[in-house]
């Protein structure tokens, strides 16, 4: 049960992008189209997933031990583990899929930036979360940005074929549905 | 002090930075992937300004395209000669020069010609003066110098001058074609080195009105039109423009038939 609470809460309730605003850049730079959004997606959530079990080890093992001494590092040492995750994403989506790369373009290697992920790493530091539970935590983040991102890249395919006034075109009007879209996802809070 | 937390800070950070090091050396060796390196050689070789002239996002996305026989070697209109030489022999093709095109700024509106009719006060940008009634100037299609192409330009070849117009620096102009767009008014245009005579001027309205707001706008008179003998004047609704290519690219108009100098000589003091 405890599980599923931590699940609901870091996918929909405490959503990372529409709830706690953090990872917008590549919320709003990948979402384009829904292809690469979902692609977009599912690296971030691999990342997520990967770097809150590596963060929760190196803090259980190797920061918090001895009384705590090293928990000044956290930040240090999250930022080495998700910058070398993200550039092992990268080399892999580059063999796998080069089509998939290039779309992504500039997009993969500022995964590093999205401070959702450092986000993630952070909280479940924070709420002193176990391994397991550290594990579900960075899958439900990662699906909860999957689904603001997919959600966001919907509204913005139709937005081509809407009447959009001249001066409302591009970065105005994907800023006020992301407002719109952050609006509603506030109609969750309160649910756990 | 107490200095076991430092040593153990550095060891832990510099042991979590070799596994992670380790870790990737070795997924660079499994996930390699084969690369033509003539991309990078390419890649080298352009400019690197990312100014997007090409039609490609990029030197790195037009490197590519030229070595997957998308674009032509060609394709950078902004790399000196030398460089294109280079790419050319690298992809194993012939390529000789083209000619390169330098941005003209066609309107004399500055603060000795053209009447001011109000003062501005707001975002200190073209677009946002010409968004306000108009523009500050009495010529509707004028210049309004905030310098938006200035800002655009990634070689620093335009300065906003003593008249308030901007001044293309023909040597080093890359015809990128960035200020092109930027301008709201649209008038600033890609022209060939060798183009010398332009009519600098872009006022549609008639006569008196043009005549009125700028002391050398085009007034539509069609002297130049009809004087002109190769046919390289056109009138377009009260404001004349060169065909070049029917005008001829060394013929000289003198100034003084034109009753406002609105036709100008334009960079012929650079070619020696």
């Amino acid at each position: 049960m405890n599980l599923f609470i931590i699940f609901l809460s870091a996918a929909i309730i405490n959503n990372y992008v529409l709830v706690q605003f953090l990872g917008i850049c590549p919320f709003v730079g990948v979402s384009k189209k829904v292809g690469p959004a979902l692609s977009m997606g599912m690296a971030t959530t691999f990342v997520m997933t990967l770097s809150a079990s590596v963060a929760w080890l190196i803090n259980h093992y190797i920061l918090a031990a001895n009384g705590g001494m090293l928990e000044f590092l956290q930040i240090v040492a999250f930022i080495l583990v998700i910058a070398s995750l993200v550039q092992l994403v990268e080399m892999f989506i580059k063999k796998m899929s080069k089509p998939l790369y290039d779309a992504l373009g500039i997009f993969l290697p500022l995964i590093t930036t999205n401070c959702a992920i450092m986000g993630v790493a952070l909280n479940l530091v924070s709420k002193e979360y176990g391994f397991i539970e550290s594990v579900v935590f960075g899958i439900a983040a990662g699906i909860g940005f999957t689904v603001a991102i997919v959600l966001m890249a919907g509204i913005r395919e139709e937005l081509e074929l809407a009447d959009v006034p001249v001066h409302f075109k591009g970065a105005p009007i994907t800023m006020i549905i992301a407002g719109c879209l952050a609006l509603a996802f506030m109609g969750f809070a309160g649910m756990i | 002090m107490d200095y076991t937390s430092v040593i153990y800070a550095v060891l832990s950070m510099g042991g979590i930075g070799l596994f992670f090091a380790l870790m990737l050396t070795l997924a660079d060796k499994k996930l390699k992937v084969e690369e033509d390196p003539r991309v990078a050689q390419i890649d080298e070789l352009l400019p690197g300004a990312n100014c997007g002239a090409c039609g490609l996002p990029g030197c790195g996305a037009c490197a590519e395209a030229m070595v997957s026989g998308a674009v032509l070697a060609t394709a950078c209109p902004v790399c000196d000669e030398e460089s294109q030489h280079d790419i050319a022999k690298l992809l194993g093709v012939e390529v000789e020069a083209g000619e390169r095109s330098v941005a003209v700024v066609l309107c004399q509106g500055g603060h000795s010609n053209v009447v001011q009719k109000a003062d501005y006060e707001g975002v200190a940008t073209c677009l946002g003066v010409s968004l306000v009634s108009g523009g500050d100037k009495a010529c509707e299609y004028g210049c309004l110098g905030q310098g938006d192409c200035v800002d655009v330009c990634k070689f620093d070849a335009i300065y906003i001058g003593e008249e308030g117009l901007p001044i293309v620096d023909r040597k080093k102009c890359t015809g990128c074609g960035a200020c092109e767009k930027v301008c709201p008014r649209n008038i600033i245009e890609m022209h060939k080195l060798s183009h010398h005579v332009f009519v600098l001027c872009n006022n549609h309205d008639k006569g008196a009105a043009a005549k009125k707001a700028c002391k050398t706008a085009c007034i539509g008179c069609s002297i130049c039109v009809k004087k002109d003998e190769s046919g390289g004047f056109s009138m377009n609704n009260f404001c004349a423009t060169v065909d070049h290519e029917k005008y001829g690219s060394t013929m000289e108009l003198p100034t003084d038939k034109c009753p406002t100098n609105a036709i100008v000589t334009v960079g012929k003091e650079d070619e020696k």
